[in-house]
C-alpha cells in the first residue's frame, strides 16, 4: 500500500486514490490535421519507463482533485507531488 | 356522491430508522465505552465558490463564520457546521428542516459570483458516536490518524470507513459525526455495531 500525499488533504492511503495514467499528455493543437497513426499514438501510446514516471492521480475518496505525482516504477517511491498545470519538476 | 378520500400524513423515514434500537443497544453492551445514535434529517448544503472571490466573504457574513480555507477544518457558527470538503467546496450542516431557508438565505447573499448552493440533505445521514473508546472503534476501519493530537475538535476529513466513503467531523467532548451516504448507512451501522463488540465483556 502506497502512502500518497494529496496536495490538499495530506498523506492518505492508496485506496483513496484513482489512477489517471501518464501526465503531461497534451491534447493535439489541431486534431483534424492528424493522421490515423498520429491520432492512435496520442490516444493509446504511453511511456512505460523503468524508474521515475510522471502520472496523474485523483483523490477520489476525499477532495476529488486531480494532481500529478512522480513515482518510481521500480521502488514505488513517490518522488514529487505537484499541481496540474505546473511543469514537471526535475528529479535528480 | 363524492368519494371520501383520506389524506395520508407525509411519512418520512430516516435511513437508519430501522437500526435505531440496535444502535441504542451499543451503549449498554459496551458499558458506555461507545454510544452510537443517528441524527436524522439534518440540513446539508453543498457550497461551491471561488475561495478568493467576493462570494466567499458574503458566505462568511451570512453564515456567521468565515469559510474555512485550510484543509480538514470544520468551522462552527451557532447551530451551523461548515466543513471543508475541497479547495472550493464546503458542506454546511444545520438543524433538521432548515435546508430550504438556509439555501434561500445563501443564494440571496452570494449574488452573482458563480456560486453553487445545492441542497444535499437527503444524500447523507449523520451518525453521532461518543464515548471514551470511539477513536479506537473508528480506527478499526479508518486509516487516518485519529489521535487527539492530530484529529481534535474542529477537524474534519473525507475518507473511507470500512470501505464506505464518509465525512468524519470531530465534535466537542470527544464525540464524532460520521456522515455516510444514505444507501451505505445500514451497512455502516451494521459494521459499527459489529466492531463495537470488541468493547463488550469484562476487559472493556
Amino acid at each position: 500500500m502506497m502512502l500518497i500525499s494529496c496536495p490538499w488533504c495530506g498523506p492518505r492511503e492508496e485506496a483513496e486514490f484513482h489512477y489517471g495514467g501518464q501526465a503531461h499528455v497534451s491534447y493535439p493543437e489541431d486534431p483534424s490535421a492528424l493522421s490515423d497513426e498520429e491520432w492512435a499514438r496520442f490516444l493509446f501510446y504511453r511511456d512505460n519507463p523503468k524508474g521515475p514516471f510522471a502520472e496523474r492521480w485523483n483523490h477520489s475518496a476525499s477532495c476529488r482533485r486531480w494532481f500529478n505525482v512522480i513515482r518510481d516504477t521500480v521502488t514505488y517511491e513517490i518522488l514529487a507531488v505537484y499541481p496540474v498545470g505546473t511543469p514537471k519538476p526535475v528529479i535528480a | 356522491m363524492a368519494e371520501q378520500t383520506t389524506v395520508r400524513p407525509t411519512v418520512r423515514r430516516s435511513p437508519l430508522a430501522l437500526a435505531a434500537d440496535r444502535l441504542a443497544d451499543v451503549a449498554a453492551a459496551t458499558g458506555g465505552a461507545v454510544s452510537i445514535a443517528e441524527v436524522p434529517f439534518l440540513a446539508q448544503l453543498n457550497l461551491r465558490l471561488d475561495p478568493k472571490g467576493p462570494a466567499a466573504d458574503a458566505a462568511g457574513k451570512e453564515l456567521g463564520v468565515a469559510l474555512p480555507t485550510a484543509a480538514g477544518v470544520a468551522a462552527r457558527a451557532g447551530e451551523l457546521t461548515i466543513a471543508w470538503l475541497g479547495p472550493d467546496e464546503w458542506l454546511v450542516i444545520g438543524p433538521a428542516g432548515g435546508e430550504g431557508d438556509l439555501e434561500a438565505r445563501l443564494r440571496s447573499a452570494l449574488g452573482t459570483g458563480h456560486p453553487a448552493v445545492v441542497d444535499v440533505s437527503a444524500q447523507r445521514t449523520v451518525l453521532e458516536l461518543s464515548g471514551p473508546r470511539v477513536r479506537d472503534l473508528l480506527a478499526f476501519g479508518c486509516a487516518l490518524d485519529l489521535h487527539p493530537r492530530s484529529f481534535s475538535e474542529g477537524a474534519c476529513a473525507q475518507t473511507r470507513l470500512a470501505q464506505a466513503q464518509v465525512v468524519l467531523i470531530a465534535r466537542e467532548s470527544g464525540a464524532f459525526w460520521v456522515l455516510v451516504r444514505s444507501s451505505f448507512a445500514s451497512y455502516l451501522a451494521d459494521w459499527l455495531i459489529d466492531a463495537s463488540v470488541e468493547f463488550t465483556g469484562p476487559q472493556a
